[in-house]
């Protein structure tokens, strides 16, 4: 459980974040300079708000009325920097030894051994931060924030400095994190992608004050918040479970909600849950059940709400039984088509727009 | 040994007392003071600054004399130094190694503050997240990241301690066997008929310590960076 409600004065700039979250992993989404790291860094003990609390699982690290303010290496807080900061006069091991040594035995849940294989750190233990790519600094300052035995873990963009491949590498290890370690993880990004991948709680700041908090489908799917969450990245989420495999034509079919949607095999056991990300630019509107398409999924809709702002884009909220899906049409459609809320549609995506980024599996049925 | 007269030999050993001590005693003080200057803003930082660039700047006899009236057996500071706590600088090694120590204290400070002005402190930030309290980062991580500039800053100290000559000669004058250094015995040969053999002999010696100081500063502050990672090869 996370609790903030701060507030700083930082140069111009005002921050004043109010929010509660609890989840495996909590994004704080928004754009650069939407206060983010501030945050973070109010949490981690590294500035200190003018006002407010920030309580991590019911204990006070800062509390401005009581006069508790607890300095960074009492709040046990795995802090990992965007640029991972390794010692560089320290090998890895010790870098990674270097917060244990510095806890009590009582306060230990997790030793070197299970961070070394899990991070896969094996092979370079003796080597100096200078002599590791970049993917391989991220996953040690991860190592060196769990040994600490912190009681959250606080990632700040940890991607950002990472080339494409390295990224997806290191969103793998953090899966991993949360599903066998059981630490509670707050992820900051810009990156849509990276949030609706792994966040299941989604906070959203913009220009230093928290715009929404809550469900990441439902946030992210807002159109009201596209101001923050931005035009190029407008997407729908909708949880799915796989019910069918096609083996003949390599396919497979998730249910939800309000229907079904038909997606390129994959290597998944029926049952298992998917998030869908459906990019609002995938789907198009017909007002009537097109015939002889090749659009494999035609789902039928009732429009909740229109966004025209005078350029040539329009989105389009569809609500399918109780999934929302965005659409984003030109204007000249909208107004040939006569669209307006509370309208009978279908809303039409083609099964080839999914790819592998676009479905994050959420864990089978049983673990939940 | 190695063909060196008791004499000599008695002047290298003091000549190396002296400057090991001045720097010994200093390097606490200057990374103080190095630190201070490299973190902190507070009033009258500029007037710090250019009081410890002082001696860099003045004729080192006038730092001699100041010592003289400062130190004194009846210098403000001498007089009671000497009266509570026994110590006495005038005329004795220990103010030789005082004037060496104030001499080089620039050199020691400028270098030192650099590097530490080098280090990203975020290292330090984290360090703290991580559990350190300020004074464990302080040494685990400030300390170890700020080496080569204390390396640096002491030999240079060091070297310069060695070849002080005005500042020591106007404070604790030229006795032999007690304040005569190394330099101070090369003039007191020139001023001699009939010693310029011993000057050039105990010049030798002297160009001989600073080579070994400049190499071993070179071997050592290569050493500390490699221990960083930072190869120049």
């Amino acid at each position: 459980m996370i609790d903030v409600d701060i507030e700083q004065q930082l140069g111009a700039f005002h921050l004043a974040a109010k929010f509660t979250a609890e989840a495996p992993i909590v994004g704080l989404f928004g754009r650069s300079g939407s206060g983010k790291t501030s945050v973070i860094n109010a949490i981690a003990g590294i500035t200190r708000p003018a006002r407010g609390r920030i309580r991590i699982n019911d204990v006070s690290l800062f509390d401005a009325e009581e006069g508790i303010d607890l300095p960074p290496e009492e709040r046990r807080i795995g802090y990992v920097f965007q640029d991972s900061l390794l010692f560089p006069h320290m090998d890895v091991e010790s870098n990674l030894l270097y917060g244990q040594k510095l806890r009590q035995a009582r306060e230990r849940f997790i030793d070197e051994a299970r961070v070394v294989d899990l991070l896969g750190l094996r092979a370079f233990l003796r080597r100096k931060p200078k002599m590791l790519s970049g993917g391989e600094k991220q996953r040690v300052a991860i190592g060196r924030a769990l040994l600490a035995q912190p009681r959250i873990l606080l990632m700040d963009e940890p991607l950002a400095a990472l080339d494409v491949s390295r990224k997806s590498e290191i969103l793998d290890y953090v899966e991993r994190l949360r599903d066998e370690l059981a630490i509670p993880i707050v992820y900051v990004s810009h990156s849509v992608a990276e949030i609706t991948r792994l966040a299941d709680t989604v906070v959203v700041l913009s220009d230093g004050a928290c715009l929404a908090a809550g469900d990441v489908d439902e946030v992210m799917g807002r159109l009201d918040l596209k101001p923050a969450t931005g035009r190029y990245q407008a997407g729908s989420l909708i949880e799915t479970r796989i019910s069918a495999h096609d083996s003949h034509d390599q396919l497979t079919t998730l249910s939800f909600d309000g229907g079904e949607l038909i997606v390129p095999h994959l290597d998944a056991p029926i049952g298992e849950r998917v998030r869908a990300r459906i990019r609002s630019r995938d789907v198009s509107i017909a007002t009537e059940r097109p015939a002889e398409i090749s659009m494999l999924n035609i789902l039928p809709g009732c429009v909740t709400a229109t966004e025209v702002d005078g350029g040539p884009i329009v989105d389009v909220q569809i609500a399918i039984g109780g999934s929302m899906l965005n659409a984003r049409i030109t204007r000249r459609s909208f107004q040939q088509l006569g669209i307006r809320k509370e309208q009978h549609v279908y809303a039409l995506i083609k099964a080839v727009s999914f790819d592998q980024r676009s479905v994050r599996y959420a864990g089978s049925a049983e673990e939940r | 040994m190695l063909g060196l007269s008791p004499e000599e030999v008695g002047i290298l050993e003091l000549s190396l007392r002296v400057a090991v001590v001045s720097v010994v005693c200093s390097l606490p003080l200057a990374i103080l003071v190095a630190y201070g200057l490299a973190r902190f803003s507070f009033p009258g930082k500029t007037l710090v600054d250019a009081i410890v660039h002082l001696p860099l700047v003045l004729p080192p006899v006038v730092v001699g004399f100041a010592l003289l009236v400062l130190f004194g057996k009846r210098g403000p500071i001498g007089s009671v130094l000497d009266e509570w706590f026994g110590i006495v600088f005038a005329f004795r090694w220990t103010g030789a190694a005082l004037a060496s120590a104030l001499m080089g204290f620039p050199l020691m400070v400028r270098a030192i503050r650099l590097s530490l002005e080098a280090i990203d402190q975020r290292l330090e930030v984290a360090a703290r997240t991580l559990g350190g309290s300020k004074i464990w980062v302080f040494v685990s991580i400030t300390l170890p990241l700020a080496l080569p500039g204390i390396i640096t800053g002491t030999l240079l100290s060091f070297a310069r301690g060695l070849g002080e000559f005005g500042a020591t000669i106007t404070f604790v004058s030229n006795i032999p066997g007690e304040t005569q250094t190394l330099p101070l015995a090369i003039y007191t040969f020139t001023q001699v008929p009939g010693g310029d053999a011993q000057a050039l002999r105990l010049s030798l010696i002297a160009v001989i310590l600073s080579m070994v100081a400049l190499v071993t500063s070179e071997w050592l502050t290569r050493r500390s960076e490699q221990m960083q990672g930072n190869d120049r090869r």
